[in-house]
């Protein structure tokens, strides 16, 4: 399988006024097309920094990235962020319209998006008219809109409470898996990593290297929790993480 | 009728029996102390020709709509304190803008920022006037004078604090700067402007009627000169009490303004 994204040797420290923060050392790790991988690793280790790097917003001191020509990432925070003065619908588009691409077509393709994820009869409404699932959905339409290649998940559900990240998780993963997208998800749930991937990469305590690298080799479906191997993952990974 | 729909219509009323009990005391006050007021003043027990009456002052009201164009001073009055404010509320958006751009300018210029503030804006009001000359301009500039300061200071403050993902966000949608000024900063900080054109419509006043007092040949602020200088402190008075009312109007209508569109926009 061909990779679309691939990280060489990055390297990326902080400078303040305080000190040098460094952060990542010598990261390397490959996306491949249709994959679903999950980066997991203590608080403050450094996972947010590995997103931003791979969606080209900060620049590492030292290594690369590589990426497949003309691959479009499209980022999904920690929280929704949908702006309170815009529709939902004009929330979704905001990055079309930031590219300066609204057309019809692509109007109707975010239209059609609102329909498959039952989201057509809140399309004009305020964002605050939503429940936090429903605009942890908006959030992703919108960030389906621009059809980005690959999709950087910053502990998309962080903000929900565990019945509903539960729900959310599974309904937002299988989406991305209906269409067909390469994503990399961070979250510090371990259950969550293994329910939703095809791979767990572990991050060590800051400063951050690769410590381990897990396939996950069961059938992507809603009964993953159920299946022996899940517990076996959960507690292999949650030995890399002490 | 069921119980719970009982219990909030007694609620309901409490309420509104509260609202108009309120309104009544707060009329009868004003009522009384106009009262009082005028007692005195018809008693001898206060010297009217020094602190005048409500009556005076009405029969000044009257005479002077018809003699003395009162309305035409009033107008002068608001039309200047309101080009003061608006203009102040634009001008401020416009350099905090500018100074939310460059945090290097805006470090810069913050001390000068400070130092301009804590001025008191009202002893500039000779300078601009020999500068710009004895008209109208000049009471219209020491008008925006006295709140662009305070504007831009808000207006920056609350820019610097727009919430950094939202920045983030327009970032990772491959938005520049210009994106992010226009998608965020602008639209999330309209209350904050909003809230900043109704500081300015005091200030504004302030600096209005300084300036009327200082150079003009029309205007309430001029009234309340003109009528000090004569002796007629029921021109003074009057004019006072217009000004009350105007700026209360004013302030009213804003916070209208305001509700209306924020309520649309957030
Ligand atoms: N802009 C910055 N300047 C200086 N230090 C920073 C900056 N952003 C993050 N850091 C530091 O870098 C480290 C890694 O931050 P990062 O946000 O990437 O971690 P994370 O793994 O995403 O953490 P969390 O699980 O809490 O989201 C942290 O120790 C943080 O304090
Ligand atoms: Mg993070």
């Amino acid at each position: 399988m061909e990779y679309v994204f691939k990280a060489e040797n990055i390297s990326f420290s902080y400078y303040t006024l305080q000190g040098e923060q460094n952060v990542l050392k010598d990261i390397s790790f490959g996306i491949k097309q249709g994959e679903f991988v999950s980066i997991a690793g203590p608080s403050g280790c450094g996972k947010s920094t590995m997103l931003s790097i791979m969606a080209g917003l900060i620049k590492p001191q030292n290594g690369k990235t590589k990426t497949k020509d003309g691959l479009k990432t499209g980022y999904m925070l920690q929280q929704d962020y949908l702006f309170e003065w815009r529709s939902v619908f004009s929330n979704a588009l905001l990055g079309a319209e930031i590219k300066g691409t609204i057309t019809e077509e692509t109007k109707e393709y975010a239209k059609s998006l609102f329909e498959k994820y039952g989201l057509t009869e809140f399309m004009y409404k305020k964002p605050s008219a939503l429940s936090g699932g429903m605009r942890q959905r908006a959030a992703l339409i919108r960030t389906l809109v621009p059809k980005p290649d690959i999709l950087l998940l910053d502990e998309p559900f962080s903000a929900l409470d565990y019945q509903n990240r539960l729900n959310v998780s599974r309904e937002i993963s299988s989406i991305i898996k209906k269409e067909n997208k390469t994503a990399v998800m961070v979250t510090h749930d371990i259950s969550e990593a293994i329910s939703v991937s095809d791979r767990v990469i572990v991050f060590s305590k800051i400063p951050a290297v690769i410590k381990n690298e897990f396939e996950i080799d069961m059938p992507y479906d809603s009964l993953r929790r159920d299946n022996p191997k899940f517990t076996k993952y959960f507690n292999e990974i949650w030995k890399e993480l002490q | 009728m069921n119980d719970s729909s009982f219990n909030q219509r007694e609620f309901i009323r409490k309420i509104r029996l509260r609202k108009r009990t309120v309104l009544f005391f707060q009329c009868a006050i004003l009522v009384l102390f106009f009262a009082l007021w005028q007692f005195c003043a018809d008693m001898g027990i206060i010297d009217s020709f020094i602190f005048s009456s409500p009556k005076e002052i009405l029969f000044c009201a009257y005479s002077m709509i018809f003699t003395n164009s009162l309305i035409f001073h009033t107008f002068v009055t608001s039309a200047e304190t309101v080009a003061g404010f608006l203009i102040s509320t634009l001008l401020g958006t416009g350099i905090a803008v500018i100074l939310w751009q460059s945090s290097f300018l805006n470090e810069i210029f913050q001390p000068y920022l400070v130092v301009l503030n804590s001025v008191p804006k009202t002893a500039l009001a000779p300078i601009i006037i020999v500068w710009v000359g004895n008209n109208i301009n000049s009471i219209i500039v020491v008008a925006l004078l006295t709140s662009v300061v305070v504007s831009i200071l808000n207006i920056l403050s609350a820019f610097n604090e727009t919430d950094k993902n939202m920045i983030k966000l327009i970032y990772t949608l491959g938005g520049n700067k210009k994106d992010v000024l226009f998608k965020v900063v602008l639209p999330a900080n309209i209350p904050a402007v909003m809230n900043t054109l109704k500081v300015n419509t005091g200030l504004s006043f302030i600096g209005t009627i300084i300036g009327e007092m200082l150079v003009a040949k029309y205007g309430l602020g001029y009234l309340i000169i003109y009528g000090s200088q004569i002796f007629r402190l029921d021109m003074v008075m009057m004019s006072v009490i217009i000004l009350a009312i105007l700026s209360t109007v004013l302030y009213k209508g804003i916070v209208i303004l305001e509700n209306k569109i924020v309520s649309k926009v957030m």
